[in-house]
Order: structure tokens, then sequence, then C-alpha cells
């Protein structure tokens, strides 16, 4: 949980997000651009969840199983339930409904390594 | 999250009838889920080593569930549902802030309002104050 794929998703969520905010303060509503960074970026978390889920299933369990489990269910959602909210809204504040979602991912990240170091996993 | 309710049953004020308060929207529902989900968690597995803290945290849950909802639907029971639960967030966020810096052996445990909200980067400050600005900006008898 704590390799470079996690370090890379943060940065990137992180860049995207950073992106967004400036794209939606210039009053821009999603581009395709956007729209397919976004969803590059539900891959690269989905890659990070699976690599997740089959490390529980080798048996590498962290303490709180459970609420690694939930946090792996949010954060493998989140980036897909933002590009489908910001489709729906093609303004300015579709950009920053993906902003919002790249900026929460890293913390949800953040988390999933905590719970993951709770027991030196 | 965005019901398909026909637009002209749909009160003036209703933060799910623009963008920016579908944004609002979006960032209380993710905190409405997040203390809540926290909350279940704690209470489920571990109620009795600090109880006030994780009825709190269910607390503040509720209210921002409330709060989600009352700005999403509007009109004068939403208005009423969302100041209240915003004010009761804003009330909350300061006196459980103030209180876990002075006293922290009472709030061994984490919740949503401790140290102002600094486990989750000062929003849970910000986010009433936003919602009081909604409310303040979409006021009846406002053009």
């Amino acid at each position: 949980m704590n390799g470079p794929l996690s370090t890379a998703t943060i940065v990137v969520a992180l860049l995207l997000g950073i992106w967004y905010l400036i794209r939606s303060a210039l009053n821009r509503a999603p581009s395709n651009t956007d729209l397919w960074a976004m969803l590059g970026l539900s891959a690269l978390v989905a890659v990070l969840v699976v690599v997740a889920v089959v490390g529980l299933i080798g048996g590498d369990r962290p303490g709180e199983t459970t609420t690694f489990i939930g946090y792996l269910i949010t954060t493998v959602a989140f980036a897909p339930v933002g590009f489908y909210l910001a489709r729906l809204e093609p303004t300015r504040w579709g950009t920053l409904i993906l902003g919002v979602a790249c900026l929460v991912l890293p913390v949800l990240v953040l988390r999933l390594q905590q719970i993951a170091e709770a027991t030196g996993g | 999250m965005a019901e398909p309710t026909p637009a002209h049953t749909r009160p003036r004020d209703a933060a799910l009838g623009s963008g920016a308060g579908r944004v609002l929207l979006l960032v209380y529902g993710i905190f409405a889920v997040s203390a809540g989900a926290r909350a279940g968690v704690q209470i489920a597995t571990k109620f009795s080593e600090a109880p006030l803290a994780f009825l709190l945290s269910a607390f503040a849950a509720l209210v921002y569930l409330a709060a989600t909802i009352g700005l999403a639907v509007g009109g004068p029971r939403g208005r009423l549902i969302a100041l209240t639960s915003c004010s009761i967030e804003l009330v909350g966020v300061l006196v459980v802030g103030t209180l876990s810096v002075l006293d922290q052996e009472a709030f061994p445990d984490a919740t949503v309002w401790s140290r102002f909200g600094s486990g989750y980067g000062y929003v849970p400050l910000v986010l009433p104050l936003i919602g009081l600005w909604w409310l303040w900006r979409n006021r009846p008898g406002r053009p």
C-alpha cells in the first residue's frame, strides 16, 4: 500500500486537482481532455485498489480490515462518481466538482496507508 | 445525487438547482458520509473507549446530513432545516474545537470537530460558513 503506485496516485490527483481549480476559476466547463484525464485517474486508482485487494487475499491483513475495505470501496468509486457528476454539470461548476474529487482522493489514499501501516503490514 | 425533480416544482433557493449549489452539496454529502461511516465503525467496534466522542461524531454526521438535505430542497422548510443545522455545525466546531485544545483528556479520540477540524483540513470550520453564506445570498425577498 505504501509503494510508488500510491505516491504516483497522490501526485497525479493533486496536480489534476490544481489544474481543475484553475480551469474552474477561469470559468471553463470540463473539456473532453479534462474528462478523459479524470477517467485516466480512475484507472490509476483502480489499479492501486486491485493491488491492495490482491494483498488482502494474499494474507496481508491490516488490523482494521473492515475499515480498510470500506476505504477501498470509497476510493475506487470516488473518481468515477466525480466524472459522472461533472458530466451532468457542463459548466465551470462541473470542473470544480472534478477538482474537489481530485483533492479528496489523496486524503483517501493517505488514510488507506495509515490503516495499512497500523499493523506494520 | 441529482434527483430528476421537475424544475418548476423546485424552490428557487434549492441548492440542487444551481451548479455552485451542487458543488456545495457534494462537499456536504462527502462530510455526511465520512463522518457517519467513521462514527458507525467507532460505535460498532470500540464504543466503550470514548462514548462521548463517538456519540458526538454520530451527532455531527446527522447534522451534516440534515444540512445537505435542507440546502438541497430549499423552500421555507429546507431553509429552516439548513439554517438550524449550519448554525449547530458552526457552534459545534467552535465549542468542540476550543474544548479539545483546552482539555485533551475529555476528547481522547478525534471527532470531526476536534481541533477545529484540523484532521479534515479545517473544512468543518469553513463549511458551515459557506452554508450560511449560501442561505443569506438566496434569502427570500432578494431580487
